[in-house]
Formats: structure tokens, sequence, C-alpha cells
């Protein structure tokens, strides 16, 4: 383990990394977000619980680096029906903790979310426990993993098209 | 404003060619449906492949009730309805398990997974009770059809067989993509809700017109060849089996490509332990005919649709509340050709999917759409003047037309009218 100074050094540079990509999201800075991803990136949003297996069942994204590119390219058309208007978004992030980091190796972070949606169709809450792992890459951080929970991801959910 | 439907509206709100708004809209057309559609005709439920074991239970809805669909020690495929025969509580409460019994948490009535009452708690108060009369609600007929288990509620009525009528078909040319014949039901549903009528739903399945527009933003970035299917210039059809069953009938497009796994978007050579099965099991000829004509895009009325590589279930939970259950096809024995079936479902359907969420937008909008009074009509005429019967009396069409659409309503307005 690290020590207790290191440790709070390290949690605020992860807290702002973990701020900047709320902003990024909730302002459909789409190329900034994808900038945050490393090249072997996954980004898993889970169906029906917390631990399914990926390789075996339906998850609501299940995204490796180049779906991640795609996702965000066919934001960029303007012409996703979903968000074009886009979304009015407000997340708050908290609860961040740095759960684990091996020297030199990868940062396992989890924070909690609430996010406020405004669409078309009404305005709906989402609330998520997010899990990322975290990598130095050229002196950034950079995230390698993310995983959002969503408190209600065993009941039908309405159409979720933003970045999450 | 809840004013029952009247016998002679129907023929005044469905017409040839277009269709009253009221009827996606309308609170009492919606308790009309229930009755004369949805707790009447066959209505799709779940695969037997959902509950392999015996004492295997998943819960399943026909529109609003809620559903369980159980595999008795003896083998047999049950619908009991999820409600207490005693004070109506839920006897299940998770999605799926394994459970000879289900007891009611309320006073402790205990069912068999054959939906038998098996004990009550302190019975000396109910001397002289024929528990026989107290089991689970049953929907009246359980029907399969090639592992897909149908339920109806009405005690007379058509045969499974003769309800299916000749999307029977469809349902062949789908399992025979399997190296054994048989689908699979085993990657779990993604629900994905919308603030929508069911119908409108019901009717894009089978609508071509839309995707060159309402998914270009994908179309256009991911090197896909769909879009070309459903263009001006596709050989690709529409086919209405009656019934309200309708089919995009994809296969002139893919007999021209000559291309085994083409309507995959891949090719044999990458899947070579499925094509190698494919061959052993039917053939080499009859193999390569399979794999260059694909599985079918076919909606079974009300509420099966099966679209090439997954499938969806529709349920409506009120005239403007409905849930698309949506899952990734499975072949068995099929695994290398499984994987890429469940990451494509992944990419295109559920609340984030890549077509879905598109899809679903306009459904929303459609009905924000039809509150407006005026017009108050959906026209529905596109293709009427072209339309042609094919060699086995199926009235067809360019892949773009209205054929699904008329066919849905011709089948709608007879339900709607029969009682």
């Amino acid at each position: 383990m690290l020590s207790r100074e290191s440790d709070a050094t390290l949690l605020n540079a992860v807290t702002a990394f973990i701020y900047r990509e709320a902003r990024f999201q909730d302002e459909h800075q789409y190329e900034a977000w994808e900038a945050l991803w490393t090249d072997d990136g996954v980004y898993w949003v889970p169906a029906n619980g917390v631990d399914i297996d990926p390789e075996k069942e339906m998850s609501i994204i299940y995204d490796n680096r180049s779906r991640i590119a795609l996702r965000v390219r066919q934001l960029m058309t303007g012409k996703h029906h979903t968000q074009s208007p886009q979304s009015r978004l407000r997340r708050l992030v908290s609860n961040i903790e740095l759960l684990d980091r091996q020297p030199g190796g990868d940062i396992s972070v989890a924070s909690n979310s609430m996010i406020f949606e405004s669409s078309l169709r009404d305005d709906t809450v989402w609330a998520a426990r997010n899990e990322y792992r975290l990598r130095h890459v050229d002196g950034e951080l950079r995230m390698a993993y993310k995983k959002v929970v969503l408190v209600n991801n065993e009941k039908a959910l309405f159409t979720l098209s933003f970045l999450i | 404003m809840n004013v029952m439907p009247r016998a002679s509206q129907w023929k005044e709100l469905i017409r040839a060619d277009r269709v009253h708004g009221s009827l996606y809209s309308d609170p009492a057309i919606f308790e009309a449906e229930l009755q004369n559609i949805w707790y009447r005709t066959w209505v799709y439920v779940g695969h037997e492949s959902e509950v392999p074991n015996a004492n295997d239970y998943v819960v399943k809805s026909i529109g609003p009730q809620s559903v369980i669909m159980t595999r008795d020690e003896q083998g047999r495929v049950n619908l009991l309805l999820n409600r207490c025969s005693h004070r109506g509580n839920q006897v299940c409460s998770y999605d799926r398990g394994n459970a000879r019994s289900f007891t009611c948490p309320f006073h402790s009535w205990t069912f068999a997974n054959d939906g038998r009452l098996v004990g009550y708690a302190f019975p000396d108060g109910y001397e002289g009770q024929d528990k026989s009369q107290l089991a689970l609600g049953r929907v009246t007929r359980v029907e399969s059809y090639r592992g897909f288990v149908f339920g109806s509620f009405a005690a007379e009525g058509p045969t499974l067989k003769e309800h299916l009528g000749g999307a029977a078909e469809t349902i062949d040319r789908l399992v025979r993509t399997s190296p054994e014949g048989e689908v699979e039901i085993t990657a779990g549903f993604l629900k994905h809700r919308v603030k929508a009528n069911w119908k409108f739903i019901l009717e894009n399945e089978c609508d071509g017109y839309h995707p060159a527009f309402v998914h270009s933003s994908i179309f256009g970035v991911a090197d896909s060849a769909i879009g070309k299917l459903y263009g001006g210039a596709s050989t690709a059809l529409t086919r209405d089996y009656g019934g309200g069953h309708t089919e995009i009938d994809l296969r002139p497009e893919f007999r021209k490509r000559d291309a085994p796994m083409s309507w995959f978007g891949t090719t044999a050579e990458r899947l070579p332990d499925y094509a190698a099965r494919m061959n052993a099991a039917y053939g080499d000829k009859a193999a390569r005919e399979i794999m260059i004509d694909g599985t079918p895009h076919v909606m079974i009325f009300p509420n099966l649709f099966i679209a090439e590589i997954q499938m969806f279930v529709i349920q409506p939970l009120a005239v403007d509340d409905s849930v698309q259950h949506v899952t990734a096809l499975q072949f068995k024995s099929a695994p290398d050709l499984n994987r890429r079936l469940r990451q494509q479902t992944m990419g295109s359907v559920g609340p984030a999917g890549f077509l879905l969420a598109d899809d679903s937008e306009m459904y929303e909008r459609c009905h924000r759409g039809v509150l407006a009074r005026n017009p108050e009509w959906i026209y529905l005429g596109r293709g009427e003047k072209r339309e042609r019967t094919d060699e086995h009396g199926y009235k067809v069409g360019h892949v773009t037309d209205e054929i699904p659409s008329r066919g849905i309503w011709r089948h709608y307005r007879e339900l709607m009218e029969a009682r």
C-alpha cells in the first residue's frame, strides 16, 4: 500500500479526472470523452444485476475500443435521432474511493453517480455505481475500463442514448 | 372520454389505406384490445430452452399479466398466472429459478409447479373444501411450435398451427440455421421501455420504408451493407401471411450475392466450425442454400418478432406504455456463430442500441403526434396499387411498401369485430 500522503495526492488526481469525464459526458463533448480512453478500453453497462458474464449474456453496453469509437461516431453524425435534440444532462458524482493500486499498474476506483436527464420524452433520473480502472499513459490518467451498474438494471429502462 | 368502443366503430376507424389515430391513443380501445387480442388469440410467452430442467421456472407475461412458465416433474411446460387463488398476492417474486412449488408469502398457501394447490396453513378451518377448485390460474391453452411456447386464454379457437398459418414456415427457416435444428434462448433479455402504444412497434418491425432514414446515422459510420437491402432499388419483398403475420423477405438480395453467411455480414470461412457442422448436418448443397438465405425477418402477430439475429417480445402495459424484451438468438451446436450473434445484438438493440434507440424515439414521437386532432388519420397506402399475390397466395410488394401494416390492420379489425 502507498503512504497516506501519496494516496491523498492520487485521490485528488483521480477525482479531477472523474469530474472532467462527467463534464465531457454532460456537455456532449464526445471527442474529448473518447480521448480519455486507453487503446484497450472496455465500456460495460450490465443488465440484470451486477455480475452477469458479458461474454455469455446480454448487456446494455459492452463496447470494446473500436465500438466505443463507433458509438462516438454515431453521436457525431448529428442524425442519431434520440440525441437530436441532445438530452440535457447534469450528474453528481460522489463517494469516490481508491480501491486498489498495483505499483506501476492500473488504479481501481469506484464512485456513485446520479444523473438528471431531460429529453423530449420527459425528465428521467438515473443512478449508478461506477467502477473504473485508470492508468497513467504519458503522464496523464486514462480509462482502461468503466463499468456502470445502473441501480434499476433489472427493470425495463427507457432509451439511454447519452454517455452514461 | 373513456367510452367503450361500439361494435360498428372498427370499420369506421380502419379503412383499406388508413387508420384512425385514436386506435393508438384511446385507453378504451386499449382495454378492448386486451380482451379481444391479448386474452383471446395465441400470444408468444417463452421458449422451452429457458426451462431446460425439471422444476425450472421463468416469469413471463401476457400483456400486463405476470405468467410463470414452469417445467414440472413430468417435463410438461405450464403457464400459470402469478396470482394466489386466496387473496391475489404474487406467488413468485423472482425472475427465474428452480422450484417444485411456490408458497404465497401472505398466508402460506403452497402450489405445485403444475398449479395444483397442495396445502394451506392451519388447514383445520377448511373442512370439506375441494382443493382442486383453488388451483393457480392457468393460461387456458398452451402449445409450442419448434420450442416456441404460445398461450391462449380462449378455451376454443384455432389451434396454434392454424394461427401461425403460412408464417410457421418462417420458424422452420429459423431453426434450420442450427446444425441441430434448434434455437436456444440463453443470453438473458434486455428490457427496453417506451412511452408509446404497442402497435407502433408491431408495425415498425416489418416496415422496410424507415431504415434508410431512421438508421442513417449508424449505416453511415458502420460500413454496413444493411442500408442497401431497404433501398429503392432493392429486390427484397414485404409479405402479408394473413393472420396479422408479416415478413420482410430479404432472400432475393442474399441470393443475388450468392455468398454463404452474407446475410450476417460475414463469410463461412470466418465461421469454420459452424460451416463444417452445417455441411455435416444438411449436406453441402442444402447447407449452402441455408447459409445464403439466412434467417427470417418476421413479425408473428401480436408479439413475437424474429429479426434475423435477435428476438423481440412486445409487451403492452398501458395504452402509452410498452416494453420490448430483446435477446440474441442462439443456435444449438453453433458456439462460434452464437458469440457473434450476441455481440451484434448487444450493439444494435436495448436502451443504448445503435438501432433500437432511434426506432424507440420514433415510436414515442409518433405517439405524441397522434394525440393531435388534425389530420386524424395515419396514411398507409404506400404500394397499394402495385401489390401482387405470390405463388402461395400471399400479398407481396416492394420492401418499402406498407403491405405489412395493411395486413396487420385487416387482421386486427377481424379480431376486434369478433365480439
